[in-house]
């Protein structure tokens, strides 16, 4: 004792292009940016690949080579797997060779990277299977312990967890949770039997993740060596140091010259000089300690800002508005069976989409406007409502379909049927047929103000900004 | 200091600058000495205000042979005659220089420690000053020739002022970073002595900035949404961008009016314009407003848009932020620099200018938190904080 546990998360969203109000209704590819800019997602993605994802790749392979008792963690979103699948072999192939030495743990989370729990648990469950399959197609590992995006996290979130078969979730240790507690223990949360608490010790955590090139710091320049006698130091007051960080901390958020990777390469050595010392994967933790105490959280809270709570994602009226009109319409989007609409639907649940439209210190440039791809939280909110207006279209489109086919499927059973003649045949002015079922098939079409058909650039409708 | 207009007898923003400078400066514990060119009724009571023809009784006799009658700023002129015609002559050239040789017998009389002088009606003035009394001279630039023109048809002469007062002044304030490029390089004046101060607003000027509007209420209460323009009619203001995205707008949405408040030289050829795309029942004239009815006109509008070519900085930006009106603003501008929690624009790309507006007006989540993020915002941006920076270019000037 301690142990050390890394928790890595890696991810990489699908940002939304500049999406005017004029690609409504002729344009549904909304993530294909293909400028310089950082809209352009694959482009940001071979960036983050060659500056973090490879070389910090290559040195924890080359650690966990060196030392036996070296362990990782990885959570990795859906849409970034699906991403480096297609665009980037070899980085998942560096992420592959990581899982295989079986020292790399795979957490569970939502496949979209999204705040779905706060809306449906319906979806949340779906998500959270979709993210299961692609991390047994792609690593061959089924997940033993959950994390919600940004660790968001409640009483109730653990109690769905436990009932869904997971051993653990992972959680910020937040000081209003903790109280006067370390979060140096695993800890079991209220209302569940067997479920463990893994907690982010959020000063170490931070030492890393967010201190270590600031050079106003007085612990600045953070060495390997100091590092670890700071772990030692939790020897005898604590079994467990769990530190969980955004992946780009390597290479990207601390850049190379920052001396981060050095960092890195001596951490294991330096921690483990020391006899006591060692690393676990979150399930390891969890098969070797257990839970010293309850946490109990009724609210949600989260690891992000100073607040730890939802408001970089929801906070302003804009990320209100947003998230509302795209959860009002999710019933009709899963009804209409189509699979490329449900899809552009469920990638706009990503929770990027949401912190980009934070106003919170927008106009002191910190950390929210580094990671805002956008201008302004307004661009963000524009590009995303003319988007959603777009599918809100394409659900309006898809349900006259199948009401069309509906209204056929009903013509073929009322020639077979002796049902006294429709009630719509009253309609005199229906002169297209002298058939009376044809009759009723226009009367069913008639509420109908669309044409499913794509329309010819000229014929556009004046009022389709929904 | 040198300045050329005073409200309430101003034409445009660089009076209301004046005001709201030399009010935080006194605040401060400044002394400020305000000369105007010409008498109006006008009194501080922050501090001492002198008209140079009053003050001095020396009578032109010899005026430089380029600044002759003809080559008067037509666009200039308009306002000027227009609003001030009891102030000043018809020949401005003459007013500037005259106000020059004025200039000088109260740089002779008054007691003072430096000379600040405000764009190129003020430079001459502060330049005489400077020779005469070998005191170190501040220029401060609201405009460039090259912001009022448009990038065209430069007039040579009041370029000619301008660098001859740039190239005098001990330190240079530009109100933006946009406008400290140009001077750099339009003017090849050295990046070092230039401070850049942007300008602000106080609320107190604003009475009722929150009050309820009944401005159009009837039309609104039918949904109609106002997108409203603001400033002076002329090529430089961008209002033919502003047209042309009206028009990409309605074919969008139909219930929107964009009203026009401010006359210039290019009245015409916007109604012409708007007539010609066939929108002219949508855009509406207000005239040029001032004070209370100014103010009703942010208020009762959706969006206030600045499409400018060219602006040094836009007060008006702020002035809308202040009344919690949403504001677009061009790139082309200083006031981008400062304004965050605005909506930006490159002023060319009408397209872009359409979406926006339309973006504004259909998602009231914007609309709103444009608004209350922007008031909030603009409580910051005030003319204390400009005159702070202003001490801080006095510091290093020679003594």
């Amino acid at each position: 004792m301690p142990s050390v546990c890394f928790y890595f998360q890696v991810h990489q969203p699908l940002r939304i292009k500049r999406y005017r109000v004029f690609n409504i209704g002729e344009d549904s590819s909304y993530f294909n940016d293909d400028t310089q800019t950082s809209l352009n997602n694959q482009w940001i993605l071979r960036r983050v690949a060659d500056k973090s994802y490879l070389p910090t790749n290559a040195i924890l392979l080359e650690l966990l080579e060196q030392h036996p008792e070296f362990r990782i963690s990885f959570s990795f979103s859906g849409i970034f797997l699906e991403q480096i699948a297609k665009d980037f072999p070899e980085v998942l192939a560096s992420f592959q060779k990581l899982v295989a030495t079986g020292r790399a743990e795979v957490l569970s989370e939502t496949y979209y990277h999204s705040l779905s729990f706060l809306y449906s648990e319906e979806e949340f469950a779906y998500q959270v299977n979709k993210h299961r399959a692609i991390v047994l197609d792609l690593f061959g590992v089924v997940p033993r312990v959950f994390r919600n995006t940004e660790l968001i996290y409640n009483n109730h979130l653990a109690h769905v967890i436990e009932k869904m078969g997971y051993d653990g979730i992972i959680a910020e240790g937040a000081d209003h949770v903790l109280q006067w507690r370390s979060a140096n223990f695993p800890y079991r949360p209220h209302g569940t039997q067997h479920l463990t608490a893994l907690l982010k010790d959020y000063k170490l955590s931070d030492d890393i993740a967010f201190r270590f090139s600031e050079q106003g710091w007085k612990e600045h320049p953070l060495s390997a060596e100091k590092f670890a006698q700071w772990v030692s130091a939790i020897n005898g007051n604590g079994q467990l140091i769990n530190l969980f960080m955004d992946y780009e901390t390597f290479g990207e958020h601390q850049w190379a010259d920052s001396g981060i990777f050095d960092f890195l390469r001596a951490l294991p050595q330096k921690i483990l000089a020391h006899p006591d010392n060692d690393f676990v994967t979150p399930s390891e933790a969890i098969a070797r300690y257990a839970p010293v105490g309850e946490i109990d959280a009724p609210d949600f809270y989260s690891w992000a800002d100073i607040e730890r709570d939802l408001s970089a994602w929801l906070s302003n009226d804009l990320q209100h508005e947003a998230m509302d009109k795209l959860y009002a319409i999710k019933d009709r989007v899963l009804a209409s069976g189509d699979s490329d609409l449900i899809e552009s639907w469920r990638r706009l649940t990503t929770s990027d989409h949401f912190y980009y439209m934070c106003t919170k210190y927008f106009a002191d440039g910190d950390v929210h406007k580094y990671f805002n791809p956008y201008e302004s939280p307004y661009e963000a909110f524009i590009a995303f409502m003319n988007v959603l207006s777009d599918v809100k279209l394409r659900v309006s489109l898809a349900q006259d379909t199948a009401k069309k086919e509906r209204v056929t499927t009903q013509k073929t059973t009322i020639k077979h049927s002796d049902d006294t003649p429709a009630k719509s045949s009253q309609q005199p002015h229906e002169k297209r047929s002298h058939n009376p079922d044809a009759v009723r098939v226009t009367i069913v079409q008639k509420p109908k103000k669309r044409t499913p058909v794509k329309r010819a650039p000229d014929a556009r409708p004046r009022s389709r900004f929904v | 200091m040198f300045g050329w207009e005073f409200p309430p007898y101003n034409s445009g923003g660089l009076g209301v600058a004046c005001l709201g400078l030399t009010r935080a400066l006194a605040r401060a514990g400044s002394e400020v000495i305000f000369v105007l060119p010409k008498s109006v009724p006008l009194s501080a009571e922050y501090m001492q205000i002198l008209f140079a023809d009053t003050r001095s009784k020396v009578t032109m006799k010899n005026i430089d042979t380029i600044l002759s009658p003809y080559m008067t700023e037509h666009s200039y002129m308009y306002e000027r005659t227009r609003i001030q015609d009891r102030q000043y002559g018809n020949n401005l050239y003459e007013e500037v220089l005259r106000y020059a040789q004025n200039a000088k017998h109260i740089a002779m009389e008054e007691d003072y420690d430096l000379i600040y002088a405000h764009d190129w009606l003020s430079l001459l003035a502060g330049i005489a000053a400077h020779d005469v009394s070998g005191k170190p001279m501040v220029a401060h630039i609201h405009a460039t020739e090259y912001d009022r023109c448009g990038g065209d048809n430069v007039n040579p002469v009041i370029a000619a002022i301008e660098q001859r007062g740039l190239e005098a002044a001990d330190r240079i304030v530009a109100v933006s970073n946009y406008t400290k490029e140009i001077i750099v390089q339009k003017y090849g004046i050295d990046a070092d002595k230039i401070d850049v101060v942007h300008n602000g607003i106080d609320a107190e000027d604003f009475p009722d900035a929150t009050a309820h509007t009944q401005q159009l209420q009837k039309l609104k209460a039918r949904g109609t949404k106002i997108v409203l323009f603001v400033g002076r009619l002329t090529v430089q203001k961008g209002l033919e961008y502003f047209i042309t995205a009206a028009k990409k707008v309605l074919e969008y949405k139909e219930n929107v009016v964009f009203v026009i408040a401010g006359s210039g030289d290019m009245q015409q050829q916007v109604i012409a314009q708007a007539a010609a795309l066939g929108i002219a029942d949508k855009v509406l004239f207000m005239g040029f407003v001032r004070g209370k009815e100014l103010q009703e006109a942010y208020k009762m509008a959706d969006l206030y848009v600045m499409p400018s070519v060219s602006e040094p900085f836009g007060l008006t930006t702020l002035e809308s932020m202040l009344h919690g009106t949403p504001v677009l603003v061009s790139r082309q501008s200083g006031v981008a620099e400062v304004a965050t929690n605005t909506l930006k624009v490159d002023f060319w790309d009408t397209e872009e200018m359409a979406n926006k507006i339309l973006a504004v007006i259909s998602y009231d989540a914007l609309q709103y938190t444009l608004a209350t993020e922007g008031a909030r915002e603009v409580e910051r941006l005030n003319w204390a904080a400009a005159a702070r920076k202003c001490l801080y270019v006095f510091k290093q000037l020679p003594s």
